[in-house]
């Protein structure tokens, strides 16, 4: 379905006027995104597929204490669970299949996930916080602001990653295990590598969303809607609080959905290299690192790289259509 | 004026550049002669790690480095003994550039028409289409990618060779696996460009002049529209250029992308420092370009 | 669009090399770290230097043991310390200059001296004085045990007598090497082409990453038997890009038991061009004994005893992988193992009740260290990892950690003791029992467990001194008992298998052997239409064996 572009008329805003406009511009961006229905159905599959990852575990723990047969079905299902089913291929047993280790495949898809989702979420909550403000600042203030904050960006993003990523880890995981081991919560320090790892990744993936944001801002802070505010003695945060970032929020939701399957994708990269989740934690990444051997001439268990990148491939196809309906709808488009 | 000033730059920040990776590098555990086995006495250790200077503070270690760099000398290289970094470089980079800028002549060319498709024809079933293959473009990993196209294409069907640098018949694999990704990318930032370009006043003003809507969008809208997607070709070139550690890999290609990634992980200090600064004086001349380009597309930018 | 295909057309005209077809192309492994013999340590590094720099001895591709190089024959005195070795009056250079025994002093003593910084120096500890020359303690070459007393003839002194010394004098560290080359440029002599090389080939192309070029050397004193002339080496690192290139026919062997696949191993080994054969490695993993409760030895028997090899090798390997049972390979020269512990989970429970933790109980949450990487041979470490870690609970009740760390982390915490359980591996550098065991006395660099046994290292050093070889493997017997039998430092899960691709039908002259000895110049490829060398390359093979036997 199309939609006409949004006129001027409908949503001038200039100055700060609008808040009886801005109620009902937010119902409207409401109805608009309800409209959209590929974005709608990808809310819902998000939705489904959020609650199917957090909700797996906590099935699989109801069922172990319901009887023998939850606790046949617990047992089948446990991501850890070594057994002799090898490479068993998709079947009413096993939706998924086995890997090597006779472990169920669909579990370990639903337990990666989590853990992928996590990285990606993070990832991308560091990109916004850190790489909108940074990019809006350098570019709105210019000068040698911009001077100082983009070099300083250029620094950071010619660092090698991988040998920051060894550094962080190798360096903070002895600290945090004498920690973890004095505090007796030893279990824990698995759950600690990943949060390193977490860190470690969303700390180098908000330097490009700072520099698209600075370019994209270098263009806004001529426009005439901006120069007016100014004139009218709006502050600097005002105008880039009220003006500028949120014009540059189209490119930015767009960004944050690349974001995150290239912060999933360089997890799987550390993981090809063997720096990555720890076994026999597993990430999508890491089960599709593993899978990509699978890909020869010789013999094919399709199924150990198939779901795994099916999975992945459909949840970041729903981010996408999901942040092209939010774009669409809240798209500031009057504030010209 | 503005980028004569940026260009000045170009020194100090390869000071910081090199210090902080020269740092970085020896701060890692694990040094580049840690093997399996270890040598039959300590003092060959020793002797292996003061031949190489390792055994010197990091200072001093790097002001020998500054000294050698002054003459242009990246020093030898710690996993490749019988090659220096510049010996390395000179027979890498030609490598990688040519596969690098045929990657991104790829992506531009598949990414930029996606994405002016997708925006153009935005809401038809096109757009779900076009922006459906960008998404699945970019969330494919190349180790993924590669060994599919290579099965296909070149086991199977017997079109293009499996691996190695010989032919020019021998870059099509690496350059559509390596490319495929950054072309979703580029499409995906293109789109959102056109999108946030089209509504703006001048367009509605030339279309009220009657122009095509052709004429409006390639004329008007593009080099507006191009913006974000020139935003990132600065680092998205720069990456290209130093090369891809997996299509290096499974393609077997002598190129820069494989030397830093193995260099790193067996801790060649001089030529993961060496390739940093090469890969910091390329991304620091393209930033510089684009801020160019910008200009040139986008009157309204003004750098004080 | 139009700047894209004109780069096109321009990488057309560029990129085209002209270059002869090799005859044989062989995917090698890793790239390799030098080409200098004295400062080499991987295998493929190895294979090459031994195509380009010969010694006085050189392993045969059948056997794997030590036949006349350089030097035709050599004597030995009575006590067993002395070998006089007699060069072959038409060893020569790749250049045509005569080999002398001058040129072995150079290059021996060079491999003895701390500016060429080669980790295998301690292979020439054994001659007199040879340690003190390389520590500083001497200042005068003279005094180490080495000898040219004239051109022709290379006195070796040794401190002890060695049964394997005659096997060291076939490794790189010990092999020829150009002394004007070396003297002129220093550390990138190698690079320098055309190169002085003393070995069935010389280096003709070497493209980091690309391949290395091999033209068969006219001037070596065996050229006449050397099969190929023109040989390619490809620095494959990855076993599925291995697996492609055999499969489109641009390689002809893929031998490095790193470039299987290790998933497809089972597919592999039922084709008739996969050939594996035994190898001289173990895998085995570590216990770090300065840690409680590891220090105790019935706690470390009882991991052993809960291991199950046969399920490792049976359902992760594929390989045709033999259990190990005992630390040293079987097959290994004028040696036989005793035997180690099996698989008892019921005597390992019952060690562990006795060291005080029945059932598992109070066990402290102890790590299991390993690196491992998805695209590579590593991998396999990772799947042995979580079985291991599964046995040990199933069986003993006891919950181990694991804990996967980057290759160079996992080397430097091994040293520095800093680590509870870690994989780990050996490969034999030459056949005998000694490269096995001696890594475990007191003092070895290469021991890594923090376990000293003084009785163990009496045992290794009288045997080492014996000429006697059955009193010598009957020492030998008694300190691996003490290793895998009784204090177990260490458990061997499994003994490798060396793996090749190639098609026996045109590829000839590979031979298993234990030690992946498989000497390039034995190598040749049939020529499609012949099914061995036919008469016309039969006589041109004898004309020109007799017309260089005229010119020696």
């Amino acid at each position: 379905m199309t939609e006409p572009p949004l006129t001027s008329s409908g949503l001038a805003k200039v100055g700060d006027a609008t808040l009886p406009d801005r109620d009902r511009a937010s119902q409207r961006s409401w109805q608009r995104f309800r409209r959209n229905r590929p974005a709608l159905w990808s809310l819902w599959l998000l939705l489904f597929v959020a609650l199917g990852v957090v909700a797996w575990p906590i099935i699989l723990k109801i069922a172990a204490v319901m009887g023998p047969a939850g606790a046949d079905f617990t047992q089948r299902f446990q991501p850890d669970r070594v057994s002799d089913a090898q490479f068993q291929s998709p079947s009413f047993a096993h939706w998924f299949g086995t890997d090597v280790h006779g472990r169920d495949l669909l579990s370990r898809v639903l337990y990666g996930a989590q853990v992928s989702l996590l990285v990606g979420c993070v990832a991308a909550i560091l990109s916004l916080l850190i790489g909108v403000v940074w990019g809006a600042v350098a570019g709105y203030a210019g000068g040698k602001t911009d001077g100082l904050l983009m070099r300083i960006v250029d620094i950071l993003y010619s660092l090698p990653s991988i040998i920051f990523v060894i550094v962080l880890i190798t360096t903070f995981e002895g600290i945090l295990r004498r920690g973890l081991a004095r505090l007796g919560a030893q279990d824990l320090d698995v759950s600690g590598r990943l949060l390193l790892l977490v860190v470690g990744l969303g700390a180098v993936s908000w330097l490009t969303m700072a520099r698209i944001v600075r370019g994209q801002v270098l263009s806004l802070r001529q426009r005439a809607f901006v120069q007016a505010s100014r004139a009218l003695g709006a502050g600097p945060i005002r105008v880039l609080a009220r003006h500028i970032i949120p014009n540059t929020l189209g490119i930015v939701i767009v960004y944050l959905a690349l974001t995150i399957p290239a912060v999933i994708l360089y997890e799987s990269f550390l993981s090809y290299l063997g720096l990555g989740i720890q076994p026999p934690m597993a990430s999508l990444g890491s089960l599709i690192a593993e899978g990509a051997d699978q890909i020869n001439p010789i013999r094919t268990y399709w199924w150990l790289i198939a779901f795994p990148s099916a999975f992945l491939v459909i949840t970041l196809l729903a981010l996408n259509f999901l942040s092209d309906g939010l774009r669409d709808a809240w798209d500031v488009r009057g504030e010209n | 004026m503005y980028f004569l000033r940026r260009l000045f730059l170009l020194v100090p920040l390869l000071l910081v550049i090199s210090f902080l990776s020269f740092v970085l590098v020896r701060v890692a555990p694990g040094g580049p002669f840690d093997r399996e086995r270890k040598p039959a006495s300590s003092e060959i250790e020793r002797q292996i790690k003061a031949k190489y200077h390792l055994d010197e503070p990091v200072w001093k270690q790097y002001a020998r480095f500054l000294a050698d760099l002054a003459r242009g000398d990246f020093g030898i290289s710690l996993q490749y003994r019988n090659h220096t970094v510049n010996d390395i470089i000179a027979q890498a980079l030609p490598v990688s550039a040519s596969l690098g800028l045929l990657a991104f002549g790829f992506a531009m060319g598949v990414g930029l028409p996606l994405g002016y498709l997708t925006a153009a024809r935005r809401g038809h079933y096109q757009d779900y289409l076009g922006s459906f293959v960008a998404v699945l473009m970019v969330c494919v990993p190349g180790f993924v990618v590669a060994p599919l196209l290579i099965m296909y294409l070149g086991i199977k069907w017997r079109l293009f060779p499996v691996a190695l640098w010989v032919s020019p018949m021998h870059a099509v694999l690496p350059v559509i696996a390596l490319g495929l990704y950054f072309a979703g990318r580029v499409a995906r930032l293109m789109r959102e460009g056109m999108l946030n370009v089209m509504p703006s006043e001048f367009i509605m003003a030339a279309r009220a002049k009657g122009l095509s809507e052709n004429a409006l969008l390639l004329k008007h809208a593009l080099p507006l529209a191009i913006l974000p997607v020139v935003s990132y070709s600065g680092p998205l070139l720069a990456d290209l250029l130093t090369g891809s550690f997996v299509i290096e890999t499974i393609f077997q290609i002598p190129g820069v992308g494989a030397f830093f990634v193995n260099g790193s992980l067996n801790r060649d200090y001089t030529l993961v420092v060496g390739l940093v600064i090469l890969y910091a004086v390329l991304l620091i001349v393209l930033n510089l370009l684009v801020d160019l380009i910008y200009v040139l597309l986008d009157p309204r930018v003004k750098y004080d | 669009m139009l700047f894209w295909c004109a780069l096109w057309v321009v990488m057309l005209l560029a990129g085209c090399r002209r270059e002869p077809r090799a005859d044989l192309v062989i995917a090698n492994g890793n790239e390799p770290e030098s080409l200098d013999p004295a400062i080499v340590t991987a295998v493929p590094d190895m294979r090459i230097t031994k195509a380009l720099f010969e010694g006085l001895a050189r392993l045969d591709g059948k056997s794997g043991r030590p036949t006349p190089g350089l030097a035709e024959r050599w004597e030995l005195s009575p006590d067993g310390r002395v070998y006089t070795f007699f060069l072959r009056t038409n060893a020569a250079w790749s250049t045509g200059a005569p080999i002398t025994s001058a040129d072995v002093l150079y290059s021996w003593l060079r491999a003895l001296s701390p500016q060429t910084a080669s980790d295998y120096a301690g292979q020439l500890f054994y001659i007199h004085n040879a340690e003190a020359f390389y520590n500083g303690k001497l200042k005068t070459p003279s005094e180490v045990g080495l000898r040219a007393l004239d051109p022709r003839t290379f006195q070796v002194e040794l401190d002890y007598p060695l049964a394997f010394f005659l096997d060291l004098c076939c490794y790189p560290t010990l092999a020829v090497v150009p002394r004007r080359i070396i003297e002129q440029f220093g550390d990138r002599w190698v690079t320098h082409l055309p190169l002085p090389c003393s070995g069935p080939y010389e280096l003709v192309d070497w493209r980091l990453n690309d391949k290395i070029r091999l033209h068969k050397n006219p001037y070596y004193w065996d050229a006449a038997n050397t099969r190929s002339s023109l040989v390619d080496l490809l620095p494959t690192a990855s076993p599925n890009t291995a697996l492609n290139l055999y499969e489109t026919g641009i390689a002809d062997v893929v031998w490095d038991k790193d470039l299987v696949p290790v998933e497809l191993m089972d597919a592999l080994m039922k084709r008739p061009d996969y050939h594996n054969f035994d190898f001289l490695g173990t895998f085995f993993y570590r216990f770090n004994v300065t840690r409680k409760p590891l220090d105790d030895p019935r706690v470390r028997q009882a991991f052993a005893l809960a291991t199950d090899k046969q399920r490792i090798v049976k359902k992760l390997t594929f390989g045709g992988e033999k259990v190990a049972a005992h630390f040293v390979p079987d097959g290994v020269a004028n040696y036989q193992s005793p035997e180690g512990p099996g698989f008892d989970p019921n005597l390992a429970r019952q060690l562990l009740a006795q060291a005080g933790f029945p059932g598992g109980q109070g066990f402290p949450h102890l790590q299991y260290m390993f690196f491992s990487a998805a695209g590579g041979g590593a991998k396999i470490q990772g799947k042995i990892a979580v079985e291991l870690q599964q046995m040990w609970r199933k069986e003993l009740g006891v919950e181990i950690q694991l804990r996967q760390i980057e290759r160079k982390v996992f080397y430097s915490s091994q040293s520095r003791l800093d680590y509870d359980l870690s994989a780990s591996s050996w490969v034999g550098d030459y056949n005998d029992a000694n490269t096995f065991l001696d890594m475990f006395a007191a003092n070895s660099g290469n021991n890594r467990t923090g376990w000293a046994n003084a009785h163990y290292d009496a045992l290794i050093l009288e045997a080492n001194q014996q000429t006697d070889l059955r009193r010598r493997a009957e020492l030998f017997r008694q300190a691996e008992t003490i290793l895998v039998a009784q204090q177990m430092p260490i458990v061997p899960i499994y003994f490798y298998a060396g793996f090749m691709y190639f098609n026996d039908l045109k590829i000839k002259g590979i031979y298993p052997n234990l030690l992946d000895e498989h000497p390039i110049q034995d190598i040749w490829k049939v020529k499609p239409g012949a099914e061995t060398p036919g008469a016309s390359t039969g006589a041109i093979a004898f004309i020109s064996a007799v017309v260089l036997k005229r010119f020696q």
